[in-house]
């Protein structure tokens, strides 16, 4: 790819990129947030056209209009967000939208009888080939997360590609997951295949790629051999300075009983259980991790917490500083709030639920304050969430334009900022987050992992959904692990090692190791 | 160089956000190359002068006091359900009953006008009448809304049913209370008792209605901009998730928006039997509860906005039967133009989202070269 640029409106996307992937190697794609790597792939992969600039396959020049001419080119990707039809069994979302060549080299179009028998046996050929696991008749909405990122690797060797681009395939995965796609990448590295992965992990990229390409706000910076570089060099080169990777954890100090929670469990409207006689105890003055793979209950127990999800049984019990307990549980979001409980709670889906999309900075910040008493009955004050909104941006350092710019027009981490900056402004004795840096580059990650650490200093109970491992080890003081709705362990988070947590996450009943 | 040609000739790119007065220019843009089009084709298809065409629906808009006021008379309750309509469109509650809702209020107060006469005072009448309207108005609004809250049906189907529903149960009335009797249809109530007829203000029949619209229009908009009622129906229409998380009562908020749709457009039911028209016929609305859902829509839900874009349409429809009666066109020529205009209208709306890219500039790149 020679001198790419793109631009959306006034945002350069890409700048003069040049990139280099040779046949037969893995090369990762490493930038912050916001850099431009999923842009530049787009490109190559046909989704979005550049606005300047060539990219050339051996050596020839190409136009890559539309995804079917980089299928043709044998370019193929896979997509952060899958593209599978639920009711659909695995083969026929692979052979979807591909003409089927008959017997006599004749395309299949229109009304042709579809052949999935042949195509399931190029599908097996195809999983023995490179170590996949997929049973070809088996529907979307049986699957897991994993098994559905497969059907979306292999619809791309169908497909014939030769260059496959995964755009950062392991959010959604467990380390054992992750252990598995490496391998498979590995065998098609083997049998001469490309492979571009996008990523912002650095021990992702030392462990899988050849290669790594750097991406920082659009510009290309460079490329480095892994095995002569390290994770600092990389770090440094991604966000242009020096930059120390080690998040602090402050000693926790004062530790008394904050949350208690007790037998709870939670079922789904559909009637599936969700949470099955979870107990745990959250300290003031601490961290308290919580991993599992995603969609093991972690959601219902913060919303549960918050008074937001129907309770089947248990308790929650909040312990104030003179030990008064008080049950919160079957309390809605607003009693809670009316017993002078402070519960901030970030949740995961940032735009869909703790913000307001469409709406700007302020009617945002209002969010949680609108109920005051105003000067005239029944009218908003708007002055209050503005100089909330403010001190915000002020003291968060948020990027945006004006107060009055809708939040979805911010990047993620200054969106996160917003929600977390309002969250604290409210003075909570109990902060609760979900994948609170999902998505947020290496700086605004920073930011949320001191401002948590401020909370916990404050004596502020901290409940911190993570999916990064790394990341809940080196944050947490203790960690609870959830898996299918049950507690599987409780951890130091000093002493745990990442297998053992790992192990946890899958399988129920494991030893807990702290 | 061949290769070139392979590139796509237009792309199109979402714009970031333009200042008010472009905005405004691409819609103004768009309403003049309506009106050059609109020339072009009446030129080529009926040999007319489009000026004179033009001026002609001016005239039939504008061009007497009359009909002026009957313009306005339009206008006023065209614009009272499309303000109506905004809180709950904003809500996204895709309210299509504003003309049931309406019906309702014309039963209720016909109901009342022809119940009641003789049997009460002309102004206990018109108060009982005009708390009949509201009532069954917020009624036929509060059923739909009540189900979605409850069990999440489809609001647009239900809203649309109901509608139906209204004017088949007007029909009703009509045969029973016909007047004269086997004449199909209800004369004017009390015609010359006056019994239950709104007091006229200035000696002008349609003032009150055009008064009753201008403060429900400001009501409206400082109601949506200014009231928590307001932000919350707006937290509750941008994503019930949030709404939830904030603890915001989505069922509740739903109801209270829909009965207040549905208060006005009883309100503008009463207006139209005991104010302006005084009788009751299944046509008495004119379309006008989906007509409003365009105007809102077009004003972007801001009341003040839908003042213009509800002065378009009836524009639109008044210089557009104009022009049939005097030209000796068929009726639908009118209907022809105004799609047209407003195909430009919404397509603006594109041109204000989207920027489209020529290809032009790598030509002129490869020319230098």
């Amino acid at each position: 790819m020679r001198n790419i640029t793109k631009t959306f409106g006034t945002i350069t996307a890409n700048k003069n990129v040049d990139l280099d992937i040779y046949r037969g190697e893995i090369l990762s794609l490493l930038g912050e947030n916001g850099s431009g790597k999923t842009t530049l792939m787009n490109m190559l992969s046909g989704i979005y056209f550049p606005d300047e600039g060539e990219i050339y396959i051996d050596g020839e020049p190409v136009v890559i209009s539309s995804p079917k001419v980089a299928s043709d080119l044998g370019i193929g990707m896979i997509h952060q967000h899958f593209k599978l039809v639920n009711v659909f069994t695995a083969a026929q979302n692979i052979i979807l939208g591909i003409d089927q060549d008959s017997e006599d080299g004749k395309k299949i179009k229109g009304f042709s009888k579809l052949d999935v028998e042949k195509a399931s046996k190029k599908i097996r050929e195809i999983c023995d080939l490179y170590g996949f696991d997929v049973d070809p008749d088996q529907k979307v909405y049986d699957m897991s997360v994993s098994q559905k990122q497969t059907v979306e690797i292999v619809k791309v060797l169908y497909k014939g590609a030769d260059i496959l681009i995964l755009d950062e395939p392991t959010a959604v995965l467990t380390p054992q997951e992750t252990e598995k796609l490496f391998a498979v990448l590995r065998n098609m590295r083997e049998d001469g295949k490309t492979v571009v992965i996008i990523t912002h992990k650095l021990h992702e990229v030392e462990a899988i790629s050849d290669k790594v390409a750097i991406l920082r706000k659009g510009e290309y910076i460079g490329t480095l051999i892994t095995k002569e570089t390290n994770a600092q060099e990389m770090t440094n080169m991604m966000v242009g300075r020096e930059v120390k990777l080690n998040i602090d954890r402050p000693e926790p100090h004062d530790v008394k009983p904050r949350i208690k929670v007790k037998g709870l469990t939670v079922r789904s409207e559909d009637g599936l259980l969700k949470l099955d006689d979870v107990s745990f105890t959250a300290n003031t003055g601490e961290v308290l991790g919580i991993a599992g793979i995603s969609g093991c209950g972690q959601k219902e127990l913060l919303e549960a917490i918050a008074g937001l999800q129907p309770i089947e049984k248990g308790e929650i019990l909040y312990v104030e500083d003179d030990g008064t307990e008080t049950n919160l549980a079957e309390l809605s979001d607003l009693e809670i709030d009316a017993k002078g409980v402070s519960l901030a709670f970030v949740p995961e889906d940032r735009l869909g639920m703790g913000l307001v999309a469409s709406m700007d900075l302020v009617d945002n910040m209002m969010l949680r304050s609108f109920r005051r008493k105003g000067k005239i009955v029944g009218f908003t004050d708007r002055k209050t969430p503005r100089d909330l909104a403010e001190k915000v941006v002020e003291e968060l350092e948020v990027v945006t334009p004006s107060l009055e710019t809708p939040v979805r027009r911010l990047s993620g981490g200054n969106v996160q900022k917003v929600l977390v900056g309002r969250e604290i402004a409210m003075n909570p004795t109990v902060l609760m987050s979900a994948y609170a840096v999902r998505g947020l580059d290496i700086n605004a990650s920073y930011i949320i992992y001191d401002l948590v650490n401020q909370q916990k200093e404050r004596g502020v109970a901290v409940i911190f959904v993570g999916e990064d491992l790394d990341v809940l080890l080196e944050l947490s003081d203790r960690i609870l692990v959830l898996c299918g709705g049950k507690v599987s362990g409780i951890v130091d988070g000093r002493t745990a090692d990442k297998n053992g947590v790992g192990l946890l996450m899958t399988k129920l009943g494991g030893e807990a190791n702290g | 160089m061949d290769k070139k040609t392979k590139e796509p000739l237009i792309h199109i790119t979402k714009r970031k956000m333009i200042p008010k007065k472009q905005e405004w220019a691409i819609r103004l843009g768009g309403i003049l190359a309506a009106l050059i089009f609109c020339a072009i084709i009446t030129t080529i298809t009926t040999h007319l002068n489009p000026l004179a065409v033009y001026a002609k629906m001016f005239e039939g808009s504008f061009g007497s006091p009359r009909k002026l006021w009957a313009l306005l008379k339009e206008l006023a309750s065209l614009l009272l359900i499309a303000v109506a309509l905004a809180p709950a469109f904003k809500m996204k509650f895709w309210n299509l009953g504003g003309g049931g809702q309406v019906m309702a209020g014309v039963l209720a107060t016909t109901a009342v006008m022809i119940t009641m006469t003789g049997k009460l005072p002309s102004v206990a009448i018109m108060l009982l009448s005009c708390v009949a309207a509201l009532a069954a108005g917020a009624l036929w609004a509060f059923i739909p809304a009540f189900c979605r809250a409850k069990w999440n049906t489809n609001e647009t189907l239900f809203t649309l049913m109901m509608n139906y529903v209204a004017t088949q149960i007007v029909a009703y009335f009509i045969i029973i209370w016909e007047n004269p009797k086997g004449a199909g249809k209800i004369g004017v109530i009390n015609q010359t008792t006056r019994i239950g007829w709104l007091p006229t203000i200035a000696n002008n029949p349609y003032m009150l209605i055009v008064i009753v619209s201008v403060i429900v229009t400001i009501f409206m908009y400082i109601y949506l901009k200014y009231t928590k009622h307001g932000y919350e129906l707006s937290v509750v229409g941008e994503s019930e998730n949030t709404a939830r998380y904030v603890g915001i009562n989505v069922s509740k908020v739903i109801i209270r928006t829909l009965v207040l749709c549905g208060l006005i457009c009883g309100l503008t039911g009463w207006l139209l039997v005991a104010g302006t028209d005084h009788t009751m016929t299944t046509t008495i609305e004119g379309g006008k509860g989906f007509l409003g859902v365009m105007v809102a829509w077009l004003a972007h839900f801001n009341p003040i906005g839908m003042i213009l874009s509800g002065l378009l349409m009836v524009f639109m429809a008044k210089g557009g039967s104009e022009i049939s009666m005097a030209f000796g066109l068929n009726r639908s020529y009118g209907d022809i133009l105004t799609g047209i205009i407003l195909f430009f209208v919404i397509g603006s709306e594109f041109f204000i989202n989207y920027q489209i890219h020529f290809r032009k500039s790598h030509r002129k790149e490869a020319a230098d070269v």
